[in-house]
């Protein structure tokens, strides 16, 4: 199993990266990718939507079906990851790399909140 | 407790993602299902389809007993080795399977019916045959396995797998089989390729699918397997159909073999039935999003609903299978609710796909 412990998770399966600038990057983990299949169809939030945590923001669709993709923390969106609106296979292929929208969080301190690599790793049942 | 097949061991040992499909442990694809459905559109791939069941119903008056059991009429076999497509009915009219028979020999048929209604179906045809041909016998052979070869080299590459096939099948037709040794051999599939069914018996299936790798044909899964029987127009049951519709409304109607006075389970039914309905092929704007089944669609003549829907790797869009009101004609453009959203689709007449070419306009 693929965890880059530099990460963050959710139990939804998002993972987080912080950004030099204090913003957070956001895709779905490699298990998420593998669970779905090959992607065929990502839908991307517009920048300057304002979300909350835990709310749907984007949507995967693979071959066999399609999963909400949440805000791990509260913030506005900064941007999406155009690229992969034509090419969603990206996120099969690299799925840390696939990030599919940037947020700047409303209270960096909710970060506190997010799993670590073990923690996920605890709650997809892998030792 | 799921059910396995001969070939169960080979697919694990591959690294397949196994689902549960119809109560059997079954791959689903064995790392991408695209490629696997690239495969099968422009070389070769083999499906594991032994959890199909394979029925074989003997008896001198076998014929008579299959030409009132089934909407089409196997009266129309008349060569050895010829296959046809037909539903099933109940007494209502509505189908209770859609299956292949192969008229092998005098007194002896070959019916091959879906995996999760094996069970009802021949319950279905032993009642029915107690008590309309009692000398007719019904086996359900779960002693064989069943490896559909499909694509453009499927044909090819099976006899460089399996030596002693190519005199005996090179001559068959579409829809025509062969016995070939312990192996029956058809040309009929899935997908809307040229390849063929090779029904073998259970101890020597892991042996043909082994050669078969060898000779260059990918391993598929079932994922591929819907992905390529949508883009090629064809049913699934349980999905496009089921025993609340009649074949009128689920495109099946010209698998319904009415002529003549033949006397078939379902007749009288659909001698009423409405004909309201009708299964149409739906075409999304590339990027727009997934069709799904289930999904509502709203038409000029009323409501419908898509029965089937994926992303089509040939049209590199999403295409569906819907059930829509009568008079919704081809051109039309209907509306689908996908996700929340209300987005356009164009009705077109499938298949979407066959034999590697696109058939609907862009």
């Amino acid at each position: 199993m693929n965890l880059p412990a530099d990460l963050s998770y959710t139990a939804s399966h998002e993972w987080v990266r912080r950004e030099p600038d204090g913003s957070l990057s956001v895709g779905i983990t490699d298990h998420a990718q593998a669970q779905l299949g090959d992607l065929v169809y990502v839908e991307l939030p517009k920048p300057g939507r304002r979300v909350k945590a835990g709310e749907a923001v984007a949507v995967v669709e693979s071959v066999k079906a399609a999963s909400d993709v949440y805000a791990p923390v509260a913030g506005e969106v900064l941007a999406s990851n155009d690229a992969l609106a034509g090419a969603p296979e990206g996120v099969n292929e690299d799925a840390y790399a696939a990030w599919l929208f940037r947020l700047r969080p409303a209270d960096a301190g909710e970060l506190a909140g997010l799993l670590d690599a073990a923690g996920y790793r605890a709650t997809i049942g892998e030792a | 407790m799921t059910r396995q097949t001969p070939l169960n061991r080979l697919h694990r040992d591959r690294g397949a993602r196994m689902v549960d499909f119809g109560g059997w442990d079954m791959p689903l694809h064995y790392g991408s299902q695209i490629e696997e459905h690239h495969a099968v559109r422009r070389d070769a791939g083999m499906f594991d389809v032994s959890h199909m069941r394979v029925v074989d119903v003997r008896g001198a008056s076998a014929r008579g007993f299959l030409r009132a059991a089934l909407a089409n009429d196997v009266g129309k076999l008349k060569a050895r080795g010829r296959a046809l497509y037909s539903c099933m009915l109940d007494g209502d009219g509505h189908v209770l399977d859609d299956l292949i028979v192969y008229f092998v020999d005098d007194g002896f048929f070959r019916v091959v019916v879906n995996a999760a209604t094996a069970g009802r179906d021949l319950a279905w045809l032993r009642t029915l045959a107690a008590a309309r041909a009692p000398g007719v016998s019904i086996a359900e052979r779960d002693d064989l396995a069943i490896i559909a070869v499909q694509g453009p080299n499927a044909r090819a590459k099976t006899w460089a797998a399996l030596p002693g096939t190519q005199a005996a099948t090179a001559p068959l037709e579409p829809f025509a089989a062969a016995a070939v040794g312990e192996r029956f051999v058809a040309r009929t599939g899935y997908t809307g390729e040229d390849g063929f069914e090779i029904v073998t018996p259970a101890a020597g299936a892991a042996g043909d699918w082994t050669a078969l790798e060898a000779a260059g044909v990918r391993p598929c899964g079932l994922g591929a397997r819907d992905t390529l029987r949508l883009e090629a127009g064809m049913n699934l049951y349980g999905q496009d159909m089921d025993e609340s519709v009649d074949p009128y409304a689920a495109g099946l109607g010209w698998t319904v073999d009415l002529s003549g006075e033949r006397d078939f389970v379902g007749r009288e039914a659909l001698a009423r039935a409405p004909r309201d309905r009708q299964l149409v092929g739906l075409l999304l704007d590339g990027g727009a999003g997934v069709l799904r089944a289930h999904q509502a669609v709203h038409t000029a003549r009323g409501a419908g609903e898509v029965t089937s829907g994926t992303f089509s790797p040939t049209l590199a869009r999403s295409i569906a299978l819907a059930r829509v009101p009568a008079g919704v004609g081809v051109g039309d453009t209907v509306d689908v609710d996908v996700r929340g959203k209300r987005l356009p689709a164009r009705v077109v007449k499938p298949p979407f796909v066959r034999r590697g070419k696109v058939l609907v306009a862009p």
